[in-house]
């Protein structure tokens, strides 16, 4: 597995390398703790709250690991004129369970929603409450 | 037989894949290509240039035995929906191989470099300007002006950058030019850096986006010795909407929050680390090619107005014949919504169509008649932004539309200035009180006042935009805000 260090001497020498860093860590470790941030500003000669504001700003880094399933429906406008709310409330309804499912707000799927993205990068569209089920519950 | 699928994400999401993994295990070639851009159709199974679609995998058998002829749409190229559109950015699109360096020069691919490189780069910012290009984007800055700033500042280090963070719900034309045309963008791009003099540009594609990340970085190993020595790296969001705003993005490259910056200095003569640099939205790069194989004549004469050149709109939410439809301004929103789009999708009617975004407003049928015109979209209290229009049916509630608004731009706000930062909690906050019939005619004054406040106000489009939804969902629709158990009555 790599190591922080070696994530930051992949990039140290490009232009404004934080973001590919942490975006890097956020892929190797499925979070970006309070260790690497201190593992981060050293390499970078930053500050620590430099990298927290940084880390904190974006909601691609996690500060823990995400509980549930890896599967974000889309909930934006486009997918919400195609009945992206009801779509999870029915599949939540089959579930038994609400499914603490992350949203995200585009997929560029916005002619054939509502859309999803699993964590291995997959896209799902035209989904159904069935559908939707299954893809929770392959992506746990 | 030539049989050909997209491997574009949206007919992979319906998917295309699966389609293709079945014909090939009947023994089939199949060439993977860029959207056609009807989406309804998707996974769309061409051959011989003849079109059947939306294919399963039941209907493969039935395909590769000439007996889906229920599936058939007749030659692909005489659709309606292609036949009617003028393709200039889209022209390859559903035609190429995405990365095949041979397709792309085969198609005129590299003209618009050559010619570029031929001249000077006063000559291309000149023919830029003389064919009336807007920024993409949403504002619709004279490309051709922007591309001269930058030209004439004085630095060491110019930079160009793509802004391919198409975060606008109801917009896809970015994506489908990266993933099916990447040559396209990556020639815009250095038709610009020789303009402006820059010899290093990014594109910053959303995070979201992980197809067209790997298409451009494929794209760009094939054809760097074409560019050279201008080199582009591909650079990778990390989920923040605001960084769609240029300042915000430029911050978001040098490693920082994606925060927004006060203009002066404008990015084009302090932008990337300082230095000039040009930022432009994916379709107005990729509308360089064709401007400067072509003439800037060429491109000027489509259009109506101030508005010149073709747009590709994208007809999304619940409409029938959703998908990518390039065309010069000037179609008014109800051909768009109702004839090219065929209304809803669920059957139902059409109640409204946000254009432009989440920032964009929402219009009545009665308002249809606009022209889609950066122009006639400001008189009306709305703008076209990306081109993108997402149409509602009747369940819509066009109160949870005006609070949503409010909701998204107070979780994207990057908190740099007041009236967005704090304006968009109290203004959802404030909706929600509404929507409980609470002291409703106060509450809508407020409303009003926290709009005002936040459109002048607001540093960026995000705070300053979002109450186009906002006022536009209570102008048009106020039966919305009343609910029946007004406490007031």
């Amino acid at each position: 597995m790599l190591t922080i260090n070696d994530i930051i001497e992949a990039h140290k020498n490009r232009e404004g390398p934080l973001l590919p860093i942490l975006r890097d860590i956020q892929a190797a470790r499925g979070c970006i703790d309070e260790h690497s941030i201190v593992e981060v500003a050293a390499g970078l000669n930053l500050t620590r709250a430099e990298v927290h504001g940084v880390v904190s700003f974006y909601d691609d880094f996690k500060s823990k690991p995400h509980q549930g399933a890896s599967l974000r429906v889309c909930r934006a406008e486009a997918c919400q004129a195609r009945g992206c709310e009801a779509l999870v409330r029915d599949a939540e309804a089959m579930i038994g369970k609400a499914m603490n499912l992350e949203p995200v707000y585009c997929l560029g799927l916005c002619s054939v929603g509502p859309a999803a993205i699993a964590g291995n990068g997959d896209v799902h569209a035209r989904l159904t409450a069935d559908k939707l089920v299954e893809l929770v519950k392959a992506n746990e | 037989m030539k049989i050909r699928i997209s491997d574009d994400a949206l007919a992979i999401a319906c998917g295309a894949d699966s389609i293709v993994s079945a014909l090939e295990a009947r023994g089939a070639d199949v060439d993977r290509v860029s959207s056609w851009g009807m989406h309804w159709l998707e996974p769309l199974v061409e051959i011989d240039g003849e079109g059947f679609g939306p294919v399963t995998i039941e209907d493969v058998e039935a395909i590769l035995n000439g007996e889906a002829g229920k599936l058939s749409i007749g030659q692909i190229e005489d659709h309606p929906f292609i036949k009617g559109q003028t393709r200039l950015t889209f022209a390859r699109a559903g035609k190429t191989r995405p990365l095949s360096l041979e397709d792309y020069e085969e198609t005129g691919g590299w003209a618009g470099l050559s010619k570029a490189r031929a001249m000077s780069p006063l000559e291309v910012v000149e023919l830029v300007k003389g064919s009336g290009l807007r920024g993409r984007g949403g504002a619709g800055f004279p490309a051709g002006i922007k591309w001269e700033t930058v030209c004439k500042a004085d630095a060491e280090r110019k930079y160009v950058v793509c802004n391919a963070d198409e975060g606008d719900s109801g917009t896809f034309a970015d994506r489908m030019a990266m993933e099916g045309d990447p040559f396209m963008l990556i020639e815009g791009m250095a038709i610009a850096a020789h303009a402006v003099g820059a010899d290093k540009g990014y594109i910053y594609v959303r995070s979201e986006y992980p197809h067209a990340i790997a298409k451009l970085e494929a794209a760009l190993e094939l054809c760097q010795h074409i560019i050279a020595p201008f080199d582009i790296e591909v650079r990778v969001g990390a989920g923040s909407y605001v960084c769609g705003e240029e300042t915000a993005l430029l911050s978001s490259l040098e490693g920082k929050r994606g925060e927004v910056r006060a203009k002066p200095p404008l990015p084009a003569h302090e932008g990337l680390f300082g230095k000039p640099t040009l930022v432009n939205n994916v379709l107005t790069l990729c509308a360089a090619p064709y401007i400067l194989a072509e003439g800037a004549e060429a491109y000027a004469n489509y259009g109506m107005g101030r508005s010149r050149g073709t747009m590709p709109i994208q007809l999304a939410g619940d409409v029938q014949f959703g998908g990518l439809y390039e065309t010069a301004f000037g179609a008014t929103l109800g051909q768009l919504v109702n004839d090219i789009g065929g209304g809803t999708a669920s059957g139902d009617k059409v109640r409204a169509a946000q254009v432009g975004g989440p920032l964009g407003a929402y219009f009545p049928p009665a308002l249809f008649d606009t022209p889609f015109d950066y122009e006639a979209f400001t008189e009306q209290g709305g703008l076209i932004g990306h081109g993108g229009v997402v149409v509602f049916n009747t369940h819509v509630n066009m109160a949870e539309q005006a609070r949503f608004a409010f909701e998204f731009c107070a979780v994207e706000s990057c908190g740099k200035c007041t009236p967005c930062r704090i304006g968009s909690v109290r203004g959802r906050e404030t909706i929600e009180k509404i929507m409980q019939g609470e002291a409703v005619d106060e509450n809508l004054a407020l409303i009003d006042d926290l709009c005002e406040t936040m459109q002048f106000g607001s540093l960026c489009a995000l705070g300053g935009f979002a109450p186009y939804p906002v006022r536009s969902a209570i102008n048009y629709f106020p039966e919305d805000f009343r609910p029946a158990d007004d406490k007031e009555r």
